[in-house]
C-alpha cells in the first residue's frame, strides 16, 4: 500500500523545523518515529501534503534528570526508555510502561513525544503523563509554551498543539519525597491496543502522608482520562488497603468503557478497579523500597 | 529523490518518490526479494530489516528516511560463503515451515544475539514477540535461536 504523494523535507536544525512549520504548518505533519503516522497514511486516514522529517535534527534524543524534572526529548524512542537507567531510577511509571508499548520492532523507531502528540485515544503514554503530572513543551518561531498534560489532549487525535509548533520535550516532575508508580496493561496480544491500562503515581512525605497522587486510565473513555476523584481521595491520606480499594472504586466509576471486541463494558470497569488497586499497591512498594 | 543506502555493506543508490516504502525500494529497485511484505499494516513483522543493527519494519518506513544509513537484509547474513550461525540454527532445528516469516525471524534473532549472546527462553520469546509465524512454529524457532547462541559461544571460546 502506498500513501498519497507528499512533499518531503528533512531539516537538520530545530530552527529550520520551526521556519518550515511557520510557513506550511497547516498542511504539514512532523515525522518522528512514524509508527502511527505511516500506517495511517497508507490506510488514507491521514494525507498530509508535506512531511517534515525531524530525525536528522541532532540533540533531540536526550533523557535528562535536571532541575527537578525528567526531561524526554522529541526523538527518544520507546526502547531508549526501556534501556534507560535514569528513567528506571527516577520514574517507575514510565519505566513500567515502556516495555508494553506496541512490539519490539515498533519500539525501536516510535517516539514517546510523537505518541503523545499523535493523541491516539487508545495510546498508553498519555495516561502515564497524566498520572505523573507532566508538562508538554511546545516550540515554534514565536517561542516556547509549556502546556500541562491535563490541558493538552482536547479530543481523539486532537491536542492543544498549534500547527506551527513542534513538541520538543516532555517534562515529568521528579518525586518530591519517597515516590513510586507503575503502569498495568491488559492486552490480547503483543502489539495490540490496551483492553484496559492504568497508570499510577504516588509521592509520600517523610511522615508517610500522600502529597501527590496520580491515577489515569487508557482505553476506557473517548480519551485517556485522569481519575480525578480517585486522586482527591488519596491526597493527604496515609496509604492503606482500604484507602486504595476506595480509590479503585472511584477510578472504576470514572471510566466510561464500551462493549467491543476486547471485552464488555462491565468487564473493563472491573479491570480498572483491580488494576488501580494493584497499581497503587505497587506504587507504594516502590515508595517504601 | 535520490537516496543512497548502505545495504549489506554495499552503497546502493536509487531515485525514489518520497512515498516509496523502504521494503519496496529493497524488493523492486534493488531486487532483494528476501524481505517479505506480509500484512502491510505493521502487524506481522515479515518485512523486518536491520537499520544500523536494530530490527525495524521496512513497510513502516520510507526509503528516503534510510538515506545515508546502513541496512542489513536476509541476503546479508551469509558471510564469505558461510551461513550465519542463525541460518544454520534454523536449518538444524527445523525452525521454518513455509518460510515466509523466516528472513525476519533470523534478522531479529541475530540482533538479539549481537546484544545478548546468552539469552534465556524468555529473552528470546520477548525479542521475537513482534514477529508472527503463520505456521505457528514458534517452538522450533526458539530452539533455532538457542542453537545459534551455543554455536556462536563455541566459535568464540
Amino acid at each position: 500500500m502506498y500513501p498519497p504523494p507528499f512533499e518531503y523535507v528533512a531539516p537538520t536544525t530545530v530552527d529550520e523545523v520551526f521556519a518550515i512549520l511557520a510557513e506550511r504548518g497547516d498542511e504539514a505533519k512532523v515525522l518522528a518515529g512514524g509508527q502511527s503516522l505511516i500506517p495511517m497514511m497508507k490506510l488514507r486516514f491521514a494525507f498530509p501534503e508535506m512531511l517534515v522529517d525531524v530525525n536528522r535534527v541532532p540533540g533531540l534524543d536526550y533523557i535528562d534528570d535536571a532541575d527537578g524534572y525528567l526531561r524526554v526529548g522529541a526523538l527518544v524512542r520507546h526502547n531508549d526508555v526501556v534501556a534507560s537507567d535514569v528513567v528506571g531510577r527516577v520514574n517507575h511509571t514510565m519505566a513500567a510502561a515502556a516495555p508494553w508499548i506496541s512490539d519490539p520492532l515498533v519500539r525501536n523507531l516510535g517516539t514517546v513525544c510523537g505518541s503523545v502528540a499523535h493523541a491516539d485515544p487508545l495510546g498508553d503514554w498519555a495516561s502515564v503523563m497524566l498520572a505523573c503530572g507532566a508538562d508538554v513543551v511546545a516550540r515554534s518561531t514565536s517561542g516556547e509554551r509549556v502546556i500541562p498534560m491535563a490541558d493538552f489532549i482536547t479530543g481523539p487525535f486532537e491536542t492543544a498543539l498549534e500547527p506551527t509548533e513542534l513538541l520538543t520535550e516532555l517534562r515529568i516532575p521528579k518525586y518530591g519525597g519517597r515516590g513510586g508508580g507503575t503502569y498495568v496493561k491488559l492486552e490480547r496480544k503483543v502489539g495490540d491496543y490496551a483492553t484496559v491500562g492504568v497508570a499510577t503515581h504516588l509521592d509520600l512525605d517523610s511522615g508517610g502522608t500522600i502529597t501527590v497522587a496520580g491515577v489515569a486510565l487508557t482505553s476506557v473513555a473517548p480519551n485517556n482520562i485522569k481519575a480525578v476523584e480517585a486522586e482527591q481521595a488519596l491526597l493527604g491520606q496515609t496509604p492503606s488497603d482500604t484507602l486504595f480499594a476506595e480509590a479503585a472504586e472511584l477510578a472504576a466509576g470514572a471510566a466510561e468503557p464500551k462493549d467491543d471486541v476486547r471485552g464488555s463494558a462491565e468487564y473493563k470497569r472491573d479491570v480498572v478497579r483491580v488494576f488501580t488497586r494493584r497499581g497503587l499497591a505497587k506504587a507504594l512498594e516502590h515508595a517504601q523500597a | 529523490m535520490n537516496v543512497t543506502v548502505t545495504v549489506n555493506g554495499l552503497d546502493r543508490s536509487g531515485d525514489v518518490e518520497p512515498r516509496t516504502l523502504l521494503v519496496h525500494f529493497l524488493r523492486t529497485a534493488l531486487d532483494l526479494t528476501g524481505t517479505h511484505v506480509g500484512c502491510d499494516t505493521s502487524n506481522c513483522g515479515a518485512c523486518t530489516v536491520l537499520l544500523d543493527g536494530q530490527p525495524v519494519k521496512s513497510c513502516t518506513m520510507f526509503a528516503v528516511q534510510a538515506d545515508g544509513r546502513s541496512i542489513t537484509t536476509v541476503e546479508g547474513l551469509k558471510q564469505d560463503g558461510r551461513l550465519d550461525p542463525i541460518q544454520q540454527g534454523f536449518k538444524e532445528m527445523h525452525g521454518l515451515q513455509c518460510g515466509f516469516c523466516t528472513p525476519a525471524m533470523m534478522l531479529v534473532s541475530k540482533a538479539l544475539l549481537d546484544r545478548n549472546p546468552d539469552p534465556d527462553e524468555d529473552d528470546i520469546r520477548w525479542a521475537l514477540s513482534g514477529n508472527l509465524c503463520r505456521c505457528t512454529g514458534y517452538v522450533n524457532i526458539v530452539k533455532a535461536v538457542q542453537w545459534a547462541a551455543k554455536e556462536r559461544q563455541g566459535a568464540s571460546a
